[in-house]
């Protein structure tokens, strides 16, 4: 090396060289992700072709054509024609504008909807203390009941000077809201003792364990919501009868139950067996050695896969559609039968489509936050 | 670990202690636990049952399979197998079930494809591209399915009439009754040229076995592909053409208030279809970019050293340890599918929850039904687990 550098010329004194314009700054960046050779140019200018169209038609059809209220006519219906005329190259936002109470809370007393509308905001505040880390310990219990008790007492009514309204009449938002979260308030301790029974080492539990969650996760949810809606009448005593939502609220739970319980089985079985035995070690019960040792760290590991799951859960409570129950999309599927809105079920399903992406989104991109966040001790 | 270097002092078994009729002693405790929890369980299924019997004898219901040989009377729309409303129960549920596998079968094929690329464009180094493909993985898996199913069946109830169809090349009709193909009129010969088709497969396969055989006995390569070509291409071609070579187009045309000729796509079909691909798309996706990110550079670059082209290091290196990682997540996006398929039953494609809930509503036969559903199921679920298995069985990692 040195050899070579003696024998070498000198190099005249130059002044430092700034930085060639080529490799930093925003033309750098375009020619090395956008323009790096003539296939990813020519695929470039195709998708860029194609965003700016499909951009421009759907801001077209979403704002610059479209029609956000119509006349209501003296009997009451709307008059579309307007609308109509469009054939197709602008949204009838007015069917969102005229409906939009019906699609959030379906068939609740107009003039209680003040009710439903803060059950909502009561629910997203609940989430949002529940995902705050500061509250992850005991106080999360009776936060949870508490907002509960609330919800239930504004929905039911008939205390405090609140008019009943019977369960029939809900629907919308709030009971997909119910839906969710009563079926993973209940399925995830169900899913952590059926996780540790197929764990066990006692044949007969670990046997009806696997039978449970294979034979739940092997079959359709809609097959458990049939079969809720349908064969559960048959199963109890005569003059015994449980409603609707009650019975779908038990098959989701058992549904989520078994799927739940598949991730919770996965961080049971992570953990390093020093762990079991260390604990049995020290002269723990089972009980203790579970509470104290086993699953707070089977849990932390398996917190993102669970936010996955519940996103997953969240999303197929949709399907009480197929039941006749009034969650969001069933409330959005009807507000397009009557005949003068026929026909604008793209509009409806966008602004359905729009709510469930904000929950879903937000539990996603926090799912995300959290495993980077977990996972900094494992980083080098 | 083999057996010789276990210490013999551990081979031997734990003394066994007597079971002492105690609290304290677990294996006591764990008798009493199952005794109680099975007990438990088996009283609440007793009671069910019992209630079960009592109600069904109130409300006069026959129960059993008898009513599988009645005449069903319910119009399918879409049948692979000939049906006719007179035809029986039984027959109905099978054409439920064929068509269930049907858009089963094809939304897999489709669904892996369009996976495939996505999952790949999202890796890609062009900006565009792998934005594009992030924003539709997000959008599309925080959407509930259901929803995306009525949104393409709106779609395809507000495409025009057959009279307006759309025409986008010759011979291909969209409209609200579907989309319309053209088709070849079928002949004998056409699946004497399938059949030949398989053979060619079969035996090209067997070939490649003895060409890898003797490769690895002499060293010699051998080029499969003239063979390959020969029999998969050319036995079919020249069984179509000893057989007269028939070639008679079955184009679509309007005739009155229809299309007739072609094959016909239903718009329940294809919105089944268009949700379930593009839904479970946006999963396998994920599953084949991780799958790819997991093999590590240096593997590439070792099999770069080793002279190989870029073909064969993505065929004989990259792709065997990236699919270990994807086929186990693959095989249950597969059987997701196969079960959100099920959700034909909101827009109407007659799949077999579609037809037994309409058996069930009309003969009362509720658990039989429902039975009959979760049967359907179950063993698809198993076969698809079953052969997805074994699949990954032969190809996983032999370790020590």
């Amino acid at each position: 090396m040195s050899d070579i550098t003696a024998n070498t010329p000198a190099i005249p004194e130059q002044r430092a060289r700034s930085a060639p314009l080529t490799a930093v700054g925003p033309i750098a960046w375009m020619r090395a992700n956008l323009f790096s050779g003539w296939l990813s140019t020519a695929v470039t200018l195709v998708c860029g072709y194609l965003i700016i169209r499909a951009v421009m038609g759907f801001v077209d059809w979403a704002f610059i054509n479209a029609i956000w209220s119509v006349p209501i006519g003296p009997n009451g219906i709307a008059q579309t024609q307007a609308c109509r005329d469009l054939h197709g190259t602008g949204a009838c936002w007015a069917v969102v504008t005229e409906k939009h109470r019906f699609m959030l809370f379906g068939t609740y007393p107009y003039e209680q909807h003040w009710r439903p509308a803060l059950v909502c905001i009561l629910f997203v505040a609940l989430y949002i203390v529940s995902a705050m880390r500061r509250f992850w310990n005991w106080t999360l219990i009776p936060i949870w009941i508490g907002t509960l008790t609330a919800i239930g007492v504004l929905m039911w009514g008939g205390v405090l000077g609140l008019p009943y309204v019977p369960q029939e009449r809900w629907g919308g938002l709030p009971i997909t809201l119910i839906l969710a979260t009563f079926g993973l308030a209940f399925a995830f301790p169900l899913s952590i003792l059926v996780a540790l029974g197929r764990r066990s080492n006692l044949p007969a539990i670990k046997v009806l364990c696997v039978v449970y969650v294979e034979l739940i996760r092997g079959v359709p949810l809609i097959s458990l919501l049939f079969m809720a809606s349908v064969m559960f009448p048959l199963f109890l005593p005569e003059g015994m009868n449980i409603d609707k939502l009650l019975r779908a609220q038990i098959a989701i739970i058992l549904f989520a139950g078994a799927y739940l319980a598949e991730v919770v089985r996965a961080g049971l079985q992570s953990l390093p067996k020093g762990q079991y035995e260390a604990a049995d070690a020290m002269g723990l019960s089972y009980w203790q050695k579970t509470t104290f040792i086993i699953l707070p760290q089977a849990l932390r590991t398996v917190i993102p896969p669970l936010v996955n799951t519940f996103i997953g859960f969240f999303k197929d409570t949709s399907l009480v559609l197929i039941i006749g129950i009034f969650d969001l999309l069933t409330a959005g599927k009807t507000a397009i039968v009557e005949p003068a809105w026929q026909g604008f079920g793209v509009e409806v399903y966008v602004f359905v489509g729009l709510i469930y992406l904000v929950f879903c989104f937000a539990m996603s991109k926090y799912s995300a936050g959290l495993e980077a966040d977990l996972n900094k001790h494992r980083r080098r | 670990m083999s057996d010789a270097t276990v210490d013999p002092r551990f081979r031997r078994k734990p003394p066994k202690r007597p079971l002492r009729l105690s609290w304290s002693d677990e294996r006591v405790r764990g008798i009493v636990y199952q005794v109680l929890v099975v007990a438990l369980i088996g009283s609440v299924i007793y009671w069910l049952w019992s209630n079960t019997v009592h109600n069904l004898e109130v409300r006069r219901i026959a129960t059993g399979f008898g009513f599988l040989n009645r005449e069903a009377g319910l119009p399918i729309a879409e049948h692979l197998i000939p049906y006719d409303p007179t035809d029986t129960y039984l027959r109905a549920l099978t054409v439920g079930v064929l068509n269930t596998l049907k858009v089963a079968v094809v939304g897999i094929v489709l669904a892996t494809i369009l996976g495939t690329i996505i999952g790949v464009a999202r890796l890609s180094k062009n900006f565009l591209v792998s934005k594009i493909a992030a924003f539709y993985v997000e959008v599309i898996r925080d959407l509930p399915l259901l929803l995306q199913l009525l949104f393409w069946y709106t779609v395809m109830q507000g495409l025009p009439g057959p009279r307006q169809a759309l025409n986008p090349v010759e011979g291909v009709f969209l409209s609200n009754r579907g989309l319309k193909l053209p088709w070849i009129v079928w002949e004998p010969a056409h699946t004497a040229a399938l059949l030949a088709c398989v053979v060619g497969i079969v035996l090209t396969w067997l070939y490649a076995r003895q060409a890898r055989a003797k490769q690895y006995a002499d060293g010699q390569p051998r080029k499969v592909w003239p063979a390959a070509v020969a029999l998969v291409i050319g036995l079919p071609v020249l069984t179509w053409q000893v057989m007269g070579a028939p070639w008679q187009g079955d184009w679509p045309a309007l005739r009155g208030f229809n299309f007739q000729g072609g094959v016909n796509v239903s718009p329940e079909f294809a919105a089944l279809l268009i949700g379930l691909v593009t839904y479970t798309a946006g999963f396998i996706a994920e599953v084949v970019r991780a799958g790819i990110l997991s093999v590590s550079h240096g593997q590439w670059e070792a099999a770069q050293a080793l002279g190989l082209r870029h073909g064969s290091v993505l065929r004989l290196i990259v792709m065997p340890q990236a699919l270990r990682v994807i086929i186990p997540p693959l095989t249950s996006n597969y059987l997701n599918l196969t079960k959100n398929s099920s959700l034909a039953v909101a827009i109407g494609y007659q799949d077999i929850v579609s037809i037994a809930n309409t058996t069930l509503n009309q003969t009362g036969q509720a658990i039989e039904g429902i039975a009959i559903i979760m049967l359907v199921y179950l063993t698809i679920s198993l076969s698809i687990s079953l052969f997805m298995n074994w699949y990954n069985a032969r190809i996983a990692l032999v370790e020590r």
